[in-house]
């Protein structure tokens, strides 16, 4: 007994020393998981939303997210649009400046707008900013720099003209492509801009530590205009990758937020944490995409069918334990200026009936039991979600049609580089996260003449028409209304049949306040702040 | 001795090459490249890449240039870490991944050799029987399944150890990483030396030292452990080599920036360079620690010797 008293003082005694005394913080860190290593933090090199949390951090564009998600002035105060669209005149806060003291000026943003056109940056994004007058151009070579749709009219008059009317232009500067970088520090460090200790931002923090993989450090900027109302001092990221490390580094409570974690651990978190896990739909669609180039694909019937006899309830609750919502159209909702989206025709009706007139259209297309062979290959990038919706969905229509149904998985550079260079394929799974908040980014997938992106290579003139329809149309109303039809012509023709809306899966600690869940999944910093 | 070590060292020089040549165009038959993402690229930006990167050109004078590069130690960029290049990658992330090996290496040497040893001391005993039960487990649980569980127990439940990062560098950071990456190669070292052990034991010039009546402890430590270390010494290069360049499991459940992960990574984004990068440092660890058991076995073997 007396020995197993002292095994346990020096076990306490050992586990005192490890933890450590740690010191009362005056200062407010926030801890955030970021779910990877940003590969770069480049504004012209970013594509990815990890590298987006930080970027929008360090560096504040024209126009920003809120907490809540809607679009709001950033760096630009106010904005004139003259009367045919064209022309945009934004006023920049008198105020912004950069964390070296120096002022954001009008022509930071036209260099910084040129620099990520430029041929030779090689921008991955370059296209968030094609709106731009001969923006596409001068990114194709064809036209020299200067010669893009950017003016400083004066130090904080930046003039933008585009090549036609855009109604989300806004959307689009609020977009990590479009942040700003200093000229002056580009010209004197080039690509050594980005690290810590050189780096000069315009946003509420500025880097001061990276350690790739481990962890990455920001500080209050305190020359940013709005420094007063920023309450934290200091936010480190952590590119936690694996997701089952990143809940444990929560459950440590040695991270205040993780971004992403498996699905299944929702329930199981729930019982532990409460409203501490977040599960906000958000602008990303899961999708099939029929190969509208061969049969039976061709037939709209064939389509159809197959699409409604996908029991999406059961895929949204069973494999995404209700992380994923199910999905009757492209455009996904909450999108301010869309509303609610044209969803198919079928998607009031129950599974039962849906099933019904599915086994009807494919007798009627002359497929399946009593008919021609149904033959059915779905190929999906290696992930073990997309696994078992691929199962299930398989299951489904074996049961429905009696069809043959194989699986091939490759991993995603070999799935996607396969589809985008017009590989022919049956059924194909893929994903869209948006790029900016309109329903025109989703819609544009499905265009006949986006070739690489119309992986079914739907074609369709009426549909083309009222895309190009909705480019031209001024008011916001009436083209949110050719939207809405254009979305109705492609749910009645289902090339692609969405499946699932996805959820950003965030664990908050009930240390952080301020946040709000929002479909853009947009969350500066500079809105949040933590408990003593 | 040193003329020895100088003809391996040659002798490195086309290893490396044959490595790096197989290598460079195996990797070219993955599907896709390191652009090819999720979200596929407009073909102008794509065009535009492939430029700046040099990956429009015919591949053999990719791989000219990659030769002459790699020769004046430019190992070129990261195609898809931008901020920084291989080199650099592979500079940052390398100390912590040998400082976390060093310690495990350590670990499982000291740990294994002796619980091996004590093991085949008490052949059959309740002991032995302990020792290779748990090395058992050592060797067939594997470290993604004791990673996690320890820090379930030492961070989560107890709170005593963080779960993962590198921290300030402290070593309570690395106490949970270096188990999980010592355990297996400790049981496989605990293996090996009771084995060697139990042959040493049993041979003639153990037996007539007994029977002169040696303490035993001599016995053991300076005669019987010399040979029983030889096979321990030849697992201990393929050991040190893995150990040392980072294990992309351990540095993913404890979050160490280390380049262990740089191997998985590289692969599934195709980042060329990086794959490159890493196979070469592999290669070179490799060889190194093959040379420095061939110079421990002339010292241990008397019938060894590198004139």
């Amino acid at each position: 007994m007396a020995s197993l008293k002292l095994k346990l003082s020096a076990a306490a005694l050992i586990g005192s020393l490890l933890i450590g005394v740690s010191p009362a913080l005056a200062e407010a860190v926030l801890h955030r998981g970021n779910a990877g290593e940003p590969q770069t933090l480049d504004q012209a090199h970013t594509s990815i939303n990890i590298e987006e949390f930080i970027l929008k951090d360090l560096y504040e564009g024209l126009t920003i997210y809120d907490a809540a998600g809607k679009i709001v002035p950033g760096a630009a105060e106010t904005w004139d649009l003259s009367d045919d669209g064209i022309v945009y005149t934004f006023k920049l806060r008198a105020d912004a400046k950069w964390s070296d003291g120096s002022p954001v000026t009008a022509e930071d943003f036209a260099f910084s707008f040129r620099r990520v056109e430029d041929p030779k940056t090689a921008a991955e994004y370059a296209n968030i900013l094609f709106p731009i007058k001969n923006a596409e151009k001068v990114n194709k070579g064809e036209l020299p720099v200067d010669q893009l749709g950017v003016k400083a009219v004066d130090e904080k008059t930046l003039e933008i003209t585009l090549e036609r009317p855009t109604p989300f232009f806004l959307e689009l500067l609020a977009h990590q492509t479009a942040l700003p970088v200093s000229k002056a520090s580009v010209e004197k460090n080039s690509a050594d801009f980005v690290k810590p200790g050189v780096m000069v931002s315009n946003g509420a923090f500025r880097l001061t530590a990276h350690v790739p993989n481990d962890s990455l450090t920001v500080e209050k900027n305190t020359h940013y205009w709005d420094a007063a109302n920023v309450k934290l001092d200091k936010v480190i990221f952590y590119p936690i990758d694996d997701q089952a490390a990143s809940v444990r580094r929560f459950e440590a409570k040695e991270m205040d937020l993780v971004y992403n974690f498996s699905a299944d651990q929702i329930d199981r978190l729930r019982k532990s944490y409460g409203d501490q896990v977040h599960v906000s739909p958000t602008l990303a669609t899961y999708y099939y995409a029929f190969d509208t180039r061969q049969e039976p694909y061709s037939d709209v019937r064939v389509r159809r069918a197959l699409s409604m006899a996908v029991d999406r309830d059961f895929l949204a609750n069973e494999i995404y334990s209700g992380s994923q919502v199910p999905a009757y159209s492209m455009v996904p909702p909450g999108i301010e200026s869309y509303g609610e989206p044209s969803k198919a025709d079928f998607a009031d009706t129950s599974q039962l009936d849906r099933e019904d007139k599915a086994i009807e259209l494919m007798k009627e297309a002359g497929y399946g039991e009593g008919g021609k062979p149904l033959n059915i290959e779905i190929r999906y990038n290696t992930n073990p979600n997309h696994e078992r919706v691929a199962t299930a969905v398989a299951d489904m229509w074996k049961n429905t049609f009696g069809a043959k149904v194989s699986l091939v998985n490759l991993d995603v550079s070999s799935h996607y580089a396969y589809l985008q260079e017009g590989g022919k394929f049956n059924v194909a799974r893929a994903g869209w996260v948006a790029d900016y908040a309109d329903a025109e980014n989703f819609l544009a997938l499905s265009v006949s003449t986006n070739k690489t992106f119309n992986y079914g290579h739907f074609e369709n003139a009426e549909y083309d028409a009222l895309m190009k329809k909705s480019y031209e149309e001024q008011d916001p109303a009436a083209r949110s209304k050719v939207l809405h039809e254009a979305e109705a012509l492609l749910m009645k023709e289902q090339p692609i049949a969405p499946l699932l809306t996805q959820a950003d899966l965030w664990l908050v600690s009930e240390r952080v306040k301020g946040w709000q869940d929002n479909s853009p999944n947009q969350h500066l910093s500079r809105f949040l702040s933590v408990a003593e | 001795m040193i003329a020895f070590i100088l003809r391996r060292l040659a002798s490195a020089v086309p290893t490396l090459f044959i490595v790096v040549t197989i290598s460079f165009f195996l990797m070219r038959f993955a599907p896709g490249g390191p652009f090819n993402l999720e979200r596929p690229l407009p073909p102008a930006t794509m065009e535009n890449l492939m430029r700046t990167y040099h990956l429009d050109q015919p591949l053999w004078r990719q791989y000219m240039t990659y030769l002459g590069n790699a020769v004046t130690g430019d190992f070129g960029p990261s195609y898809i870490y931008h901020d920084n290049n291989v080199a650099q990658l592979i500079g940052k992330g390398l100390p912590y991944s040998m400082e976390l090996g060093f310690y495990a290496l350590l670990l499982a040497v000291i740990g294994g050799v002796i619980a091996g040893t004590v093991a085949a001391l008490k052949q059959n005993s309740l002991i032995d029987f302990a020792v290779m039960s748990v090395s058992t487990i050592g060797v067939t649980v594997p470290n993604f399944v004791v990673g996690p569980v320890l820090t379930l127990i030492f961070a989560i439940m107890l709170s005593w150890l963080p779960a993962g990062g590198w921290g300030d560098g402290s070593f309570r950071f690395l106490i949970l990483p270096i188990i999980a990456l010592a355990l297996p190669q400790l049981a496989v070292f605990a293996r090996l030396t009771r084995g060697s052990m139990i042959e040493a034991l049993n041979t003639d010039h153990i037996r007539t030292a007994k029977a002169y009546g040696l303490p035993v402890r001599s016995v053991v430590i300076t005669h019987a452990m010399r040979g029983a270390l030889l096979p321990v010494v030849s697992y201990l290069a393929p050991c040190a080599a893995a150990l040392l360049t980072g294990s992309a499991v351990v540095e993913t459940i404890f979050t160490i920036p280390g380049v262990g992960r740089y191997f998985v990574l590289g692969a599934i984004n195709r980042d060329y360079t990086l794959v490159m990068g890493t196979v070469i440092l592999v290669a070179i660890f490799v060889i190194v620690f093959n040379l420095v058991v061939d110079i421990l076995y002339g010292l241990l073997d008397p019938r060894v010797r590198h004139d």
